[in-house]
Order: C-alpha cells, then structure tokens, then sequence
C-alpha cells in the first residue's frame, strides 16, 4: 500500500514538473532559436532570485536563534568552562561578521550583474595589492585566533597531579559506565581486563587483587563529583572506543582499549544550583510540556506515561561503540563537599566487595 | 614531449573497427570512460542519498514505524521499526558511498577523464588501457559494496571511519562480520582504481600537453585535476596500508590495533596494538580525500564562473598557489580529526596551527570567485548558479572549520551534529554542486545535447533552499551537545526540546530528495531528446570546444590545435567578441598577459 502511495507520488510530481516545463516554455516570448543557454529574461530572474537568497540565509540565520536559541547548551560548569565559552563566542563572533560581508557581497554581485544582451564585463585579471591585502588579513586574524586558543588549550588539557585532587576512573564498556573512585590512601590499584573474571564477574572493572592500593577503591553506578574540587579523571575502556563526554563541563575524552587517557577540570556549580538557574527552569518546563503532550498520546494508546524530567548533569557516549551507542549514558550529581563525603561512606569499597 | 606528442597523433590516423563491447563496456576512449564514471557515480548517488532519507525519517519520528522500512529493509525492519544497528549500517554506507563512490570517482573520475585529454588538447589519456581497467576496478568495488548490503548480518556499521576495535570484532557489532571484510575488500580494489587513475592524469597532463600549452596556460580545472592526483597519489596507499593492517587483525590474529580487550564474557588474546595508529593512518589519507573531493569541484567552479561572467578569473597564479598551497597543507592537518583521541596534547597543538593555516588559501580563493563576479556580464546559466552555489556553501562550511580546526574548540563540539553540519555544507554540499556545475556545463561535449534550462533552475532553486534548511539547523543540535551516530535521541530527556529541529530537517531533506529526481528526470530525457548543442554553446575558450561534438576517437579530425594563449580571455579589449579561444593567435601588437 504504502508503495503503491509513493509510486503514485513520484508519478504525480513526474507529470507535474512537466507541465511547469511546459508551462516555462510556453510562457517565453518566441524566440527562433531557443539554445537552453540562458537570455536576458533568465538572467533578470534568476540575478533577482540570487538577491532574494540573501535574504533567506539572513532570515534563516535570524530564525534558528529565534527558534532553537534555547536549546543550546546553559553556562559551562566548570572552571576551565568559561574559558571556552569566550573562545567560542569570540569566534562565533568573527565568523558572522564575515559570513554576513561575504554572502552579501557574493550575492549582490550576482544580482547587480546579472547579464545582458551587448554589456560588456570588465577585463581585470590581476591586482596584487589586492590580494595581498586579503591574504594578511585572515592571516593575522588566524595568527591571533591560533594564540588564544593554543594558550587555553595547554591550560585545560595539562594534567597536574596535586595532593587535593580527587581521582576518578571513568570505565567504559559496551553499553554502560563506571567510575572508580581512588579511596582513601587515594591511590587507584593496578586494573586490567584479565581480572575481569576474578570473584564470579564482582570484580566490576577488573582491579588486581594482588595490589593493596586497590582495596580502598570503590566502584559506582553514577558519578559523585564535589563542587569547587579538582578532579582527575583516568579512562579506560575495555572493548572498543568509547568517548566521555560531558557537554556541561565543556569536556570531552575517548575511551582506548590498551590505554590510559586523562582529562582534568574542577566543578562550579552543583546540580542544584544549576537547577534553579533561570534559563535551566525554562528549559525543564518547556521539556516537560512536550513530554506531557506525547504521554498524552501514550495513555491514548494504552501505555505508561513518560515521567516529568529533573535535570541532571549527563556523561554520553559520543563515539559509535554498537547498537545502544544511542543510550550509553551515566548521571553526574555535583554536590557539596559533605554531601559527597556522605555519599561516599554509604558506597561498598572493593575489599567489602570481594568477601 | 613534441616526440611522444607526434607518435600519438600517428597511432590514432587509422580508426579500428568498434564492436558494441569495445565502444560501450571496455571502452579505452577517455570520452566513454567518463560517461562510464558518471554514471556509475549517479546511481551509487541515488543509493546514497536514498539511505540518508530513511535514517533522516527515523531520526526526525524515532517512535513512529514507517512502512518503507519494513518493505526496503525487510527483517532489519520488523514491523516497521528500524533495527539500531541497521541505523548505524545506513549510516556508515552512506558515508562511504557519498565520500568515495560518488565524490572521488563519480566527480573527479568523471571530469578529468573528460577534461584533461580535451583541455590540453591531447588524443586520449598517456593509457587507455590503465584508463579502462581504473574503471572496471571501480565499478567491481561498486558491486562488491552492494554486495555487502545483502549479507546475512548486515553490511558494515562502524561509520565510514570503520574504526577499531568496534570495525574488527565480529562480537562487537554484527556489522562487522562478512559486511566489513566486503567493505574492506571494495575499498582495496577501490583504491587500486583509484591509484591508476591518478597515474594517468599526471602522466597525461605532464607528458600530453599539446604546442604552446604551456603550465601557465592550463585551465584552473586541470590544475586542480592534476594536483588533485598528486594528492591522491600520496595519500591513498596509506589507506591501502590500513585496510591492510585491519583485515589482518580480523583475520589472521595479529594485534596492531588491538590490545587488552574483553568482550562477551571472553578475554581475547591481543595485546600491544593500539586503535590510535589506525586512526592516525585512516585521516592520513581521510583528510586529503576531503581535498580530493573538493579541489575538483573548484576546478570545476573557476572554469564555470570565468566563463558565464564573461570576465577572466581573477588572480589565476593565486588560484594556482591556492590549491598548491591547500594540497600541501592538506596533508600535515589530519590530526585535527583526533584532539581528544588521547594522542598527546602538544601534537593537538601542532595540528591546531597548521588546520587554521589552511583558511588563508581557502578565504584567498573565495574572494577572489567574489572578484571575478564583480562588474561581469554574468550568464545565469544553471551551471552558473550552481557553481555560485558552491561558493555561497564553501564560506558558510568553511566558517566554522575555524571552530572544529580550534584544539580548545573542538573539545565540546567533536563529534556532535555541529562536525555534521559543517562537513555536509564545506565539502558535501560544495562538491555536489561541483558536480551538478559540470554535468550542467560539459553536458553538451558529453552527450551533444543540451540540457533543458528550465528543469535546471528548478533543480537548483529547490536543492539551495533544502541544503541550508537541511544543515543550518543541525549546527544548533549540536551546539546544544547532541552526538552524531545516534539510533534516536529519546534516551535523554534532555534532548527532548530538540525533537522539532530534527522534524523541519527532515522535511527539507525530503524535498530536496525530490529535487534530485527533476535532475535525473532531466538527465535522462536530454540525452534522448535533448536539443542538439551547438560547438561552443557558452562561447566558452578552452580547447573541449574546438573538438568535434561527434565522438570520434582522437578528438580532433584534423591537427590538434595549437595554444597561443591563457584560457581567460574574456571581454579582453581590442577584440570584437567578448571571448578569444586559445587557440586563436594573438592579433598585431596585442601582448599575452604575464603570469
């Protein structure tokens, strides 16, 4: 049925794209010999056409803002967070400018010369100054833009190991997360994927044994990070690329079979704060009035409703690692420091685990 | 040069009598073989953007099961729901048909085929015989990865990068089963084809040169073909060399890629490879292909916009420079694919700088097409426009390279629908539009026939509009952190408030779709019944025009016209035409410009 509705779509717009064909040719003014090379008439609608395009990409810039300005991501949480946000508003800046110069002139020129019959275009071939001019300009703009972001990029990707930092493994599998915790001599034992097996499969991310430093480690379901605290994190994944990453915190690292990669940052605002912050109130009431509207379809057919959304910091996987790539996921709950030292008292660490 | 020049002209004196096997499948004619090339390309091109409107359906109504499914994927699409990893297998298959099948042999196979013998006025290519058999390795890759559609598990799935461990364990994924070793095996017989190819063009282009074609002559096309080539040349074997690599992991038990892995309860034997040399090898090459797909099109595009402005383009050594400029670049850059691949830090750094270097030339050769449009007499022609096209989509694609080229930058959008946005519109949408310029525009050399202009303006009219609305709004999904790859978004709650920028997507992908069949429609009705085409229907310069419209073997009946001047002589004052071929002597006291 529903081929035989497309097939009958796909013929109607055959046949009617004849017709406008048709229609095209019949509307022409009779020329005696009509070559499919464009003529003045083509040249004056479609020059206007390209002065209307302008418009469009203009409009559709203005409207995507309008629209979907909104669902962009809230301020970072993260120290080194707000670094990035000027980088990259900065250059957000930069390149509307010049997209904004450089299509307008584009299409202005298509439309300002669009051709005709017995005008003749100007031979100018060359003007080295020219040139020159607009080969320094995006040099230098390129050389500072270079600058600031191979400055930022070296503060927020050395990892300085200090006393307070916490240390947190992030392990990735096919198609959940770990985080393991360092405990409190805050040293992670040795780990590897042949002790994966040990204890009947308890031994969740594959700590030795063998190696007192992993006793004290403690293995979660979810990521407990306490505000204001550096933290290191050490990844590892045992079956194929993953990446972690966490788009609040402006940060972002894969996850390599056979390797240990590292990515610091310290967190600024808890998950409560950022609950109450205005634009994340507004953005949880609009999810939700979208999820009360498709439950409503759902309690139509028969089906659970969807639960009202809380907001959570989030950890995904972003790098195609199989099937439920689509829902590798892991809460992150930034708290105060005692809430997370309360946390953590409640969690089983590995020696308790293994008994 | 004059003395293998000569020898050729006397081996093509006498014609061979054709058979329909020797003109119309193993064709040695440069002609044929493009026809052979773009058309292959097109239909590989209908399958690739076929499989990018299914997964866009399922992306935009993730809930909702489509008949279409069920009837074009079958089981993978019980009751109309789409299996996720059929999802991620459209994905990936598109990725490689769209990139390889489409841009580099479709695009480039097709014009420097066509182009190169006629432009620099040569017989045929330096070997007809190479040229035939890079074809036919094409087309036998061509058929081998739709082969692999057809498999019992399923085609591979790992995304067009194939990265492993993912693409090397059957037990990862069922996509990289039997499907991945045929993709492996197209790739590598793609790749020979591909080498061969490129051999050809640079052999051709150095040694073929007819009298007075010097390199200061040549169209911006060929120079874009050539190096093009060149870049191919260096580049892909290294692919070649990955393939390699990964199909002896998956086969024969090595462990370069591999290392410390356990998967389905099972602790496999590989230890000490590393899954970052084969990323580093992979965008060796992957980053080049991105300028092999491009620096056709814009070959492509200097020609066209030269000759419908009426105007010589302007600054051609610093078109020349640009591409130079961006092929060397292009090759040192590749790293900028793995920032947070955990490849040490300083070498983000490295690569950070090159990456930006490479907007210099790019921004030169935009202001400069912005030149050359600049007090023209522009013909509007659909070629034109789409060749305007590419130009509107190289800056607005190009842009935001400045954001993914950024080390600090990319660490936030890696990944997302924002490297989406951005490669669809810089190199997929650009070269696109490349390609539709030529077909346009050589149509007539071709197939003798002119397309219909009409059809034309509607097909471009209708593709600008959808490849913004299509691409535009993904920059603001992935700014607000959604990842690429993804079966569907409802797994986070967060993402809800976006489910309606995916649905106006869609839409727009699904009309441009529809734009696509008034091309084919169009294509396929002007080679029957299209108008027969005059000798030089754009009054253009270069030499493709001086040639016999009739295919004949050997190009030219008589001598193969000499070249007395550059190929952008347009509206050059102190001649009565607005346009002076190459091959026309300078007139008394007229001077050849200096470049």
């Amino acid at each position: 049925m529903t081929i035989l509705l497309i097939l009958s779509v796909l013929i109607l717009i055959t046949i009617s794209i004849w017709q406008i064909t048709k229609i095209f040719e019949l509307s022409q003014p009779i020329v005696k010999n009509n070559t499919q090379v464009a003529d003045d008439r083509d040249n004056d609608i479609n020059g206007k056409l390209m002065f209307a395009f302008l418009a469009f990409i203009y409009l559709i810039t203005l409207y995507s803002f309008w629209a979907w300005g909104d669902v962009l991501l809230p301020d970072a949480a993260s120290e080194h967070g707000s670094k990035y946000d000027s980088l990259m508003w900065i250059t957000f800046a930069l390149i509307f400018f010049v997209q904004t110069i450089t299509q307008a002139l584009l299409h202005y020129f298509v439309f300002k010369y669009r051709g005709e019959k017995g005008k003749k275009a100007l031979f100018y071939s060359d003007n080295d100054r020219l040139e020159a001019l607009w080969t320094i300009i995006p040099m230098i703009t390129l050389a500072i833009l270079i600058f600031f972001g191979l400055y930022t990029w070296t503060e927020i990707m050395s990892v300085e190991e200090n006393e307070d930092a916490l240390i947190v493994e992030l392990y990735a599998q096919q198609f959940n997360w770990k985080a393991r915790y360092a405990g409190e001599d805050g040293v992670l034992g040795d780990a590897n994927i042949r002790f994966l097996q040990d204890f009947d499969g308890k031994n969740l991310v594959g700590i030795d044994s063998t190696d007192p430093n992993g006793y004290d480690d403690v293995v979660t379901q979810e990521l407990h990070l306490p505000v204001g605290r550096d933290v290191i994190f050490k990844m590892r994944s045992q079956d194929v690329l993953h990446s972690a990453f966490m788009p609040h915190f402006r940060a972002q690292m894969n996850c390599v079979p056979g390797m240990i990669t590292e990515f610091q940052f310290t967190p600024i605002t808890t998950t409560d704060q950022m609950r109450q912050k205005p634009e994340m109130l507004a953005k949880v009431k609009k999810i939700n009035k979208i999820r009360s509207e498709n439950s409503k379809k759902l309690i139509a057919n028969g089906e659970e409703p969807l639960e009202p959304y809380i907001f959570d910091y989030i950890l995904l996987c972003n790098k195609i690692c199989g099937s439920s790539h689509y829902n590798m996921q892991m809460k992150i709950v930034v708290e105060t420091p005692s809430e997370f030292e309360k946390w953590m008292n409640q969690q089983q660490n590995f020696a308790e685990m293994i008994q | 040069m004059s003395v293998i020049g000569s020898a050729h002209e006397e081996d093509h004196g006498h014609h061979h009598k054709e058979t329909f096997m020797t003109k119309y499948i193993f064709s040695q004619d440069h002609k044929m073989i493009s026809k052979q090339y773009l058309i292959t390309g097109l239909f590989m091109g209908i399958i690739g953007i076929a499989m990018s409107l299914l997964f866009r359906l399922q992306l935009a109504w993730p809930e909702r099961p489509f008949g279409i499914f069920e009837v074009l994927l079958g089981k993978w699409a019980p009751e109309g729901v789409m299996d996720p990893n059929v999802y991620l297998a459209l994905v990936t298959i598109h990725g490689t048909i769209m990139v390889f099948f489409v841009l580099t042999a479709g695009l480039s196979g097709t014009f420097s085929n066509l182009l190169i013998p006629l432009q620099i006025g040569a017989r045929d290519m330096a070997s007809g015989l190479l040229n035939m058999i890079s074809f036919w390795l094409f087309f036998l890759s061509s058929v081998i990865m739709l082969m692999s559609l057809f498999v019992e598990a399923g085609p591979a799935a790992a995304g067009w990068t194939i990265y492993p461990p993912l693409s090397a364990l059957p037990q990862a994924q069922p996509g990289s089963g039997l499907g991945m070793t045929l993709w492996l095996v197209s790739m590598a017989i793609f790749i020979a084809s591909s080498l061969l190819g490129s051999l050809n063009y640079i052999v051709t282009v150095i040694n073929l040169r007819t009298k007075g074609m010097t390199m200061s002559r040549l169209p911006l096309t060929i120079w874009a073909f050539f190096v093009t080539a060149i870049i191919g040349v260096v580049s892909f074997p290294v692919l070649l060399s990955a393939a390699l690599l990964l199909i002896m992991d998956r086969s024969f038990g090595t462990s370069f890629f591999l290392s410390d892995i356990f998967i389905q309860g099972e602790v496999l034997h590989y230890q000490g490879g590393s899954p970052v040399l084969y990323e580093h090898l992979f965008w060796f090459l992957g980053h080049p292909e991105v300028y092999i797909v491009l620096l056709p099109a814009l070959g492509i595009t200097s020609e066209i916009i030269a000759t419908n402005s009426r105007k010589p383009i302007f600054g051609y050594r610093a078109m020349v420079a640009s591409i130079l400029a961006i092929a060397f670049l292009s090759t040192i850059v590749w790293g900028h694919h793995m920032f947070i691949s955990g490849m040490n830090p300083f070498l983000g750094s490295v690569f950070t700088f090159t990456t930006l270097l490479i907007a210099i030339p790019s921004a030169v050769k935009a202001f400069n097409y912005i030149t050359t449009l600049w007090k023209g007499n522009l013909q509007l022609n659909p070629a034109m426009l789409f060749s305007i096209g590419l130009v509107s989509t190289f800056i607005s694609g190009g842009l935001t390279g400045i954001i993914l080229g950024d080390s600090t930058l990319d660490i936030n959008v890696h990944d997302t629908y924002f490297v989406v946005a951005h490669f669809h519109l810089v190199m997929g949408i650009s070269a696109l539009y490349g390609l539709f310029a030529g077909v346009y525009h050589w149509f007539p050399k071709m197939f003798g026939k002119m397309m219909n202009k009409n059809l034309g303006y509607i097909h471009f009219w209708f593709t600008a509009v959808c490849a913004y609305g299509v691409f535009f709004p993904m920059h603001f999904i992935g700014m607000a952190g959604l990842p690429r790859r993804y079966y569907t978004n409802t797994a986070f709650p967060y993402f809800d408030d976006i489910a309606n920028v995916n649905i106006v997507i869609t839409v727009f992908a699904l009309i441009a779709g529809l734009a696509q069949l008034v091309f084919l429609y169009n294509f396929i009705h002007s080679i029957f019944y299209g108008k027969k085409t005059e000798q030089n229907p754009w009054s253009s310069t270069t030499l493709e025009w001086t040639a016999e419209i009739k295919h004949i073997h050997g190009n030219w009946n008589g001598p193969i016209p000499h070249v007395h001047r550059w190929p952008y002589d347009y509206s050059k004052p102190g001649h009565d035409v607005d346009f002076v071929p190459q091959n026309s002597p300078l007139i008394d006291g007229e001077k050849e410009l200096q470049h």
